[in-house]
C-alpha cells in the first residue's frame, strides 16, 4: 500500500484496510524508530488556531526523524491579517516545504488546502469537522490497551454534538462491528446524520443522558470536554460545563478492564483521582501522538510503505 | 379512445392560439376539488413550461431562472392539484429556452419536474429532468463556518439520498436537507 503524496484530510477518506495498514506502520515505527528517516525533509506547520498537543507532537515527530519544521502557531503574525486567502497561503507555502500540516477554524479548510497544494497536506483540525490524526491515535490507543478493535462496547460522553474527535472515531470504529453508547444531554447529543449512517451500517447504538446507565457494559469510555469555544451562547455553555464528572465512585460500577480515554485538554470532566487507577489511558493516549504522527509523516513523504 | 379525443381537442385549441390552460384550484374545504372555481393561465406561443414542480419549490424554480428580470411573459401557478405529485406548481416562461445549467439546477429542487419546450403553441420537446449525483457550484452551503462561505471557492456537494433529498458538502462534510437548500 503506497501513501506517498496522499493527503490526510478526513477519516472518511480511508478504508478499513488502509486504517489497519497505517496502524501496522505506527507499531513498526514505535518499536523500531529510524532516526534519520526524514532527513532533508521540511514540514510547514500552519496553525491558524491555537493547539498544544497536535502542533508540538508533529514538531517533535518530525525532528525525531531528522526532519525540520517551519511555520507559525497563530494567524496573528501572518499575511492572513492582510487579507490573503487560504488558497494563496497554501500555494506560497508549498514552494518552501515538502508537506503541510494545517489547523484552521473554518470547516473544510483542510480539503481546500489539499486541493491548492501539490505536496501532501495533513489536516490538524478544521473547526468541528475533522481531526484525522487524532482519530488514528485514538484507534492505536484502543488497539494497544484492549489488544483488538473488533466487537468492542464503546461509550462516548460529553459534547457529542460539536466534538470532532467523537464524530471521526465513531466513523472509524464503525468498520469494526462495535456497540456504541452515546451519553450526553439532549442538546449535546450526537447529530442525527451519524445515527443515520450507523443505522445503515447495522451498527447497534444506545443514546442516554444517564452516565451510569450502561457503565457496566463498557470496554472503552471516551470522555470529551464541553467545548466553550463552540458555543454561540455563553449561557448555554454554563448550563452544561459540569454536567458529567468521571470520579472514583463512578469506577465502582465498571468492568475491571474498562479504559478511559480523553483527547485532552480536560477541564473538570475527569477527576484527578482517576489518573492513578488502571482505567486511565488518556496520558498514554497523548504519548501515542508521537509514533502516530511519525508514521503518517513517513507514509505521506514516501519513506515507508 | 376517450383519452385520444381529449388530446385532439387540446391540439385544436392550441392551433387557434387562444387556448387557456385550465387548472383546478385547490379548495381546502373541498379536498376533492369539486368546486367549480378555476383559474386560468395563458398559454405561451414560444418558450418553456416547467411542470410537476413540488409546490414548495415553485418559487425556487422562479429564482433559479431569475424570472424577476425576464422581459417576456411569465406565469407562475402553485398549489395546483396533481394526480401524480399531489400538489404541484407550473412555471411558464415566454421567449426563453433553458440552458443545461438551469435544467441541472431545477433538478435539485424539483427532481420530478418536466421541461416542455414550446414552439408555436405546441410542445416541441418534453424533457424529464434528472436528479444529479454531484452538484457543482449550484448550491450554497448552509454551514456559516464552511470554508466555501468564507473564501472564493466553488461549492461541491454529493447527493447522499435522492428522496427526500440529502446532500453532503465536499468541504465541511455537513449534510443538508431540501429545506436548507439555497441556490447560488
Amino acid at each position: 500500500m503506497d501513501f506517498k503524496n496522499r493527503d490526510i484530510i478526513s477519516i472518511n477518506d480511508f478504508s478499513k484496510e488502509e486504517l489497519l495498514h497505517i496502524l501496522k506502520v505506527v507499531k513498526q515505527i514505535e518499536n523500531k524508530p529510524k532516526n534519520n528517516l526524514l532527513k532533508g525533509k521540511l514540514l510547514a506547520t500552519l496553525f491558524f488556531e491555537p493547539s498544544t498537543r497536535t502542533r508540538l507532537s508533529f514538531i517533535s515527530a518530525m525532528e525525531q526523524l531528522g526532519g525540520e519544521v517551519l511555520g507559525f502557531a497563530d494567524s496573528e503574525s501572518t499575511s492572513r491579517q492582510k487579507g490573503e486567502s487560504l488558497w494563496d497561503t497554501i500555494r506560497m507555502t508549498e514552494q518552501y516545504a515538502d508537506a503541510i500540516i494545517i489547523r484552521h477554524p473554518l470547516e473544510g479548510s483542510g480539503r481546500l488546502a489539499a486541493e491548492a497544494a501539490s505536496i501532501p497536506v495533513i489536516n490538524g483540525g478544521d473547526g468541528s469537522n475533522q481531526h484525522p490524526t487524532q482519530t488514528i491515535l485514538d484507534m492505536y490507543t484502543i488497539l494497544k490497551t484492549k489488544g483488538k478493535l473488533e466487537n468492542l462496547h464503546v461509550g462516548f460522553v460529553g459534547d457529542l454534538k460539536y466534538g470532532r474527535t467523537v464524530h471521526s472515531l465513531v466513523m472509524a470504529l464503525s468498520h469494526f462491528s462495535p456497540t456504541f453508547y452515546f451519553i450526553a444531554p439532549d442538546a449535546l447529543q450526537i447529530p442525527e446524520s451519524y445515527l443515520d449512517e450507523l443505522f445503515q451500517k447495522k451498527i447497534e447504538y444506545n443514546k442516554t443522558s444517564d452516565l451510569t446507565r450502561f457503565s457496566r457494559e463498557l470496554d472503552i469510555l471516551y470522555v470529551t470536554r464541553i467545548q466553550k469555544e463552540r458555543f454561540p451562547d455563553p449561557l448555554e455553555y454554563e448550563k452544561f460545563k459540569d454536567v458529567y464528572t468521571i470520579n472514583k465512585s463512578f469506577l465502582q460500577n465498571v468492568k475491571k478492564d474498562l479504559k478511559i480515554m480523553h483527547p485532552l485538554p480536560r477541564v473538570s470532566e475527569i477527576d484527578k483521582s482517576v489518573d492513578a487507577t488502571q482505567h486511565a489511558a488518556y496520558f498514554e493516549q497523548a504519548a501515542f501522538g508521537i509514533p502516530v504522527r511519525k508514521a503518517l509523516l513517513a507514509l505521506v513523504l514516501g519513506k515507508v510503505k | 379512445m376517450g383519452r385520444k379525443k381529449i388530446k385532439k381537442k387540446g391540439v385544436r385549441k392550441n392551433r387557434r392560439s387562444r387556448e387557456k390552460i385550465k387548472a383546478k384550484k385547490i379548495d381546502p374545504s373541498s379536498p376533492k376539488s369539486e368546486s367549480k372555481k378555476e383559474l386560468t393561465i395563458s398559454a405561451i406561443d414560444d418558450g418553456t413550461v416547467i411542470d410537476h414542480i413540488p409546490s414548495d419549490a415553485t418559487f425556487k424554480v422562479a429564482d433559479i431562472l431569475r424570472l424577476e428580470k425576464h422581459d417576456g411573459v411569465v406565469s407562475i401557478a402553485t398549489n395546483l392539484h396533481s394526480k401524480s405529485v399531489g400538489s404541484k406548481g407550473i412555471v411558464k416562461v415566454g421567449g426563453k429556452s433553458l440552458t443545461q445549467d438551469e435544467v441541472n439546477k431545477i433538478a435539485i429542487v424539483a427532481p420530478d419536474a418536466t421541461v416542455n419546450i414550446i414552439t408555436n403553441y405546441n410542445v416541441k420537446e418534453k424533457i424529464k429532468v434528472k436528479s444529479p449525483d454531484f452538484i457543482d457550484n449550484v448550491v450554497k452551503c448552509s454551514n456559516p463556518v464552511c470554508i466555501t462561505n468564507n473564501e472564493q471557492v466553488n461549492t461541491k456537494f454529493y447527493v447522499v439520498k435522492k428522496d427526500p433529498l440529502k446532500i453532503r458538502c465536499h468541504y465541511c462534510e455537513r449534510n443538508m436537507g431540501k429545506e436548507d437548500i439555497q441556490i447560488i
